[in-house]
């Protein structure tokens, strides 16, 4: 078979689609769109690190910059929250053996998103507008720098983006506690306990008194928990990024029709705190829960057993909430009129949680793993211990800049950016919902597929993990000598670790043309096109017969 | 005195450590995970599990109780409205634009305690001191509206260029004061590194 002719129709005929369910539909559509995203990203981040081995010809600042700020929306945004609320849109349902409470809000909410995140790029691409990810105040009301039409683009963008956030979110709480027709209702308050983890306490409570537990069989299973928790962040931080984003329409207007306030109007330091504490319910909440929940999933998937220590696991994302909440100050750890209490408090103490709440995640899902050896080092297997080996080598990296002293000495350098974020993203988060999709990719597709190459599944996995860990390594090593993160270097002051990064960076990039050209000759372009005509099974069938084998499998 | 340069040195040397025993650690459990095991009795009991919580908690206390006593700059942050300083120096930055108080370089006496109080007229910025081979003396951020203050104590000889270690739109994308500070009197020069 011919390159075209398997790229067109799949390997074996590829992907039937006539046989997907609405929600096996829906949530490939978020799959599909978040991995191209992904690519986006992927290519932009390529065009950062080239630049920064030497400035590219055509390259002015304004235009680096604008994809400085577009890349983390894509890749955050684009990519990794359609790839999660995908997963998560289909496994709640999935795994409380009920349907999904709308498709419609399903397919909105990735439609809306797609839209949103497109518009963040075109408003770089066009207008270049460039305020970063972080939008400091007063910098995206900068209109000596930056176009009105520009940042009235970019803020349409990621208000659509929230909005579809929102969507998700509603339809995930909604699934929870709705009663579909012909079951029997159930009552709203042990659901609640048992979403937010307090049942998990309360049995380690009554252990402890040595009393029987709270609940032997809780109504909602771990991951769904962990899911239910991350959710709550997700909301929060949408809060808050849409009242920003409410902020700078509010001087837009300003600007436009001259209604003579000024930015300074506005505390940035008390705008930074607010900011960074919704922020960082993505980075330290959702980010930690979401994973830790889909680690869970992953080893009760792969192991077929219940967690190691679940009740502890259970009471973890309740203090997880906690911490979440509590940990933005670590941002502001070079903020010098920040109060002290609270860089201590906060920045340092609370934030020394996550090294705990994170490393009982870890320990949980390798003990499970271990107890059931042997095992078979399958795709989901091995992207899952690369996974897990991000996050342990991101967190600790994370913990060592949220100190007062290295902070002064790490703030802003390419430290934070490569061995931190890029490593708990690219390998950690990235390497994991590889692993839910290669365990996910036979349900969603009623197993009507073979993976065209696992040659190249390999070559994707040994890529990936080394090219994310490299460019990570690299980064982080020019960050301890210096390199600071959004600087503009022309001298060639750190091109000895900049070409490594730049290396370990085309590896990664490589991966992903590889991974989607096994999975595009696995499904078949019509295959693809196939999952965005409408499904003709009816919307109340969560995965039709061949699937629901597997659940019960 | 331990200097900004050994505290880097000593981190860079730590993470590699780890980082390595860390990947050794997956690469080993990857290759066991996939044989049959001896035996079925396991050592990996609540009791293991409880040990190595109390581990993650030294290791994440102690990391802030370690760098209080060993890194002296940590000290002068939360000391700093007890410490007086033997001298001011005001920075104000404005259209992306360093304006110091005198003509740089600006010479500053080894031992001296120097507070640099920076404010912005405009926008976020930051204030970092880097050496001639680019490593980072100090940082802070520049909140506009807000006196940014820093104690600090020099212990190397040499002069010291100034970034802005913030981002501040295109504009401020390269802001550079070089040779803004020169230290004199110290038995310990600074680093001129490649350059």
């Amino acid at each position: 078979m011919g390159i075209k002719e398997l790229l067109i129709n799949g390997h074996q005929g590829g992907l039937d689609h006539t046989g997907l369910s609405p929600l096996q539909k829906v949530t490939l559509r978020f799959v599909v769109i978040g991995l191209i995203f992904y690519g986006v990203a992927a290519i932009e981040g390529m065009i950062m690190r080239g630049h920064e081995i030497t400035p590219l010809p055509l390259m002015t600042d304004e235009h680096f910059f604008a994809i400085m700020t577009a890349h983390p929306i894509v890749g955050i945004f684009g990519s990794t929250y359609l790839l999660v609320f995908g997963a998560f849109t289909f496994l709640v349902p999935y795994l409380m053996k009920k349907p999904l409470f709308s498709i419609k809000l399903a397919n909105f909410t990735w439609g809306i998103m797609t839209a949103g995140t497109v518009l963040v790029w075109l408003s770089g691409f066009i207008f270049h507008y460039a305020p970063l990810y972080t939008i400091y105040w007063p910098l995206p009301v900068d209109f000596q720098q930056f176009s009105v039409a520009g940042a009235t683009m970019f803020v349409i963008g990621i208000a659509f983006i929230m909005i579809g956030t929102l969507g998700f979110i509603f339809n995930t709480y909604a699934t929870v506690f709705y009663t579909p027709k012909g079951q029997k209702k159930q009552p709203i308050k042990p659901l609640l306990m048992s979403a937010f983890g307090i049942d998990g306490f309360l049995n380690i409570v009554n252990k402890i008194r040595g009393k029987e537990p709270y609940v032997k069989e809780p109504p909602l299973s771990l991951p769904l928990v962990a899911i239910f928790r991350g959710t709550v962040d997700t909301f929060l931080d949408a809060l808050v990024i849409l009242a920003a984003g409410i902020l700078i329409l509010f001087f837009i207007g300003n600007q436009v029709f001259q209604w003579g306030l000024h930015y300074h109007a506005v505390d940035a330091l008390l705008y930074k705190n607010i900011f960074w504490w919704g922020l960082d319910l993505i980075a330290d909440g959702l980010v930690l829960i979401y994973v830790a929940g889909t680690w869970y999933l992953l080893a009760m998937l792969i192991t077929g057993r219940n967690l190691f220590m679940q009740n502890i696991a259970r009471a973890a994302l309740l203090l997880e909430l906690i911490v979440s909440w509590a940990v933005w100050s670590h941002h502001l750890l070079s903020d010098q009129p920040q109060p002290e209490i609270m860089k201590l408090a906060s920045g340092e103490m609370i934030t020394a949680f996550e090294l705990i709440t994170q490393g009982l995640a870890f320990f949980i899902t390798l003990t499970t793993l271990w107890l059931a050896r042997p095992l078979k080092m399958t795709n989901e297997l091995k992207f899952l211990l690369g996974g897990l080996l991000g996050f342990a080598l991101a967190v600790p990296a994370g913990i060592i800049q949220a100190d007062l002293g290295m902070n002064r000495l790490l703030h802003n350098t390419q430290w934070v950016a490569g061995a931190h974020f890029h490593v708990a993203i690219l390998v950690g988060l990235t390497m994991t919902l590889y692993s839910a999709i290669y365990i996910l990719f036979p349900i969603l597709t009623n197993k009507s597929v073979k993976l065209y190459s696992q040659r190249l599944a390999n070559w994707h996995f040994w890529l990936h993990l080394i090219g994310g860990i490299g460019m990570g390594a690299f980064m982080g090593m020019a960050g301890i000598d210096g390199m600071l993160r959004r600087h503009v270097y022309t001298e060639g002051e750190f091109m000895l670790y900049m070409i490594p990064a730049g290396i370990f960076g085309a590896m990664l990039l490589l991966a992903w043309f590889i991974f989607m050209f096994n999975i595009i000759a696995t499904i078949g372009l019509k295959g693809l096109i196939g999952i965005f005509k409408p499904s003709k099974i009816d919307k109340e069938v969560v995965v039709p017969e061949p699937a629901t084998a597997m659940q019960k499998g | 005195m331990t200097t900004t340069t050994e505290v880097l040195w000593t981190l860079k040397v730590v993470y590699t450590i780890y980082a390595f025993a860390i990947m050794s650690l997956i690469a080993w459990f990857a290759y066991r995970v996939t044989k049959r095991p001896e035996s079925y009795k396991t050592w990996l009991t609540p009791k293991v599990f409880y040990t190595y919580l109390a581990i993650l908690v030294v290791i994440g206390v102690g990391i802030h109780i370690l760098t209080y006593n060993k890194i002296p700059w940590v000290a002068w942050e939360l000391k700093k409205h007890k410490i007086p300083a033997d001298r001011v120096i005001e920075v104000q930055i404005k259209n992306h634009q360093f304006i110091f108080p005198e003509e740089t370089p600006i010479t500053i006496n080894c031992g001296e305690v120097v507070k640099f109080n920076v404010t912005s007229a405009d926008l976020t910025y930051g204030f970092g001191l880097f050496r001639p081979d680019h490593t980072m003396v100090f940082q802070m951020q520049v909140v506009p509206g807000h006196n940014n203050e820093l104690l600090w104590q020099f212990h190397e000889e040499g002069t010291f260029y100034v970034l802005s270690t913030e981002y501040s739109g295109p504009k401020g994308a390269r802001m550079k004061a070089p040779d803004a500070f020169r230290v004199v009197n110290c038995e310990q020069k600074v680093s001129q590194g490649r350059e």
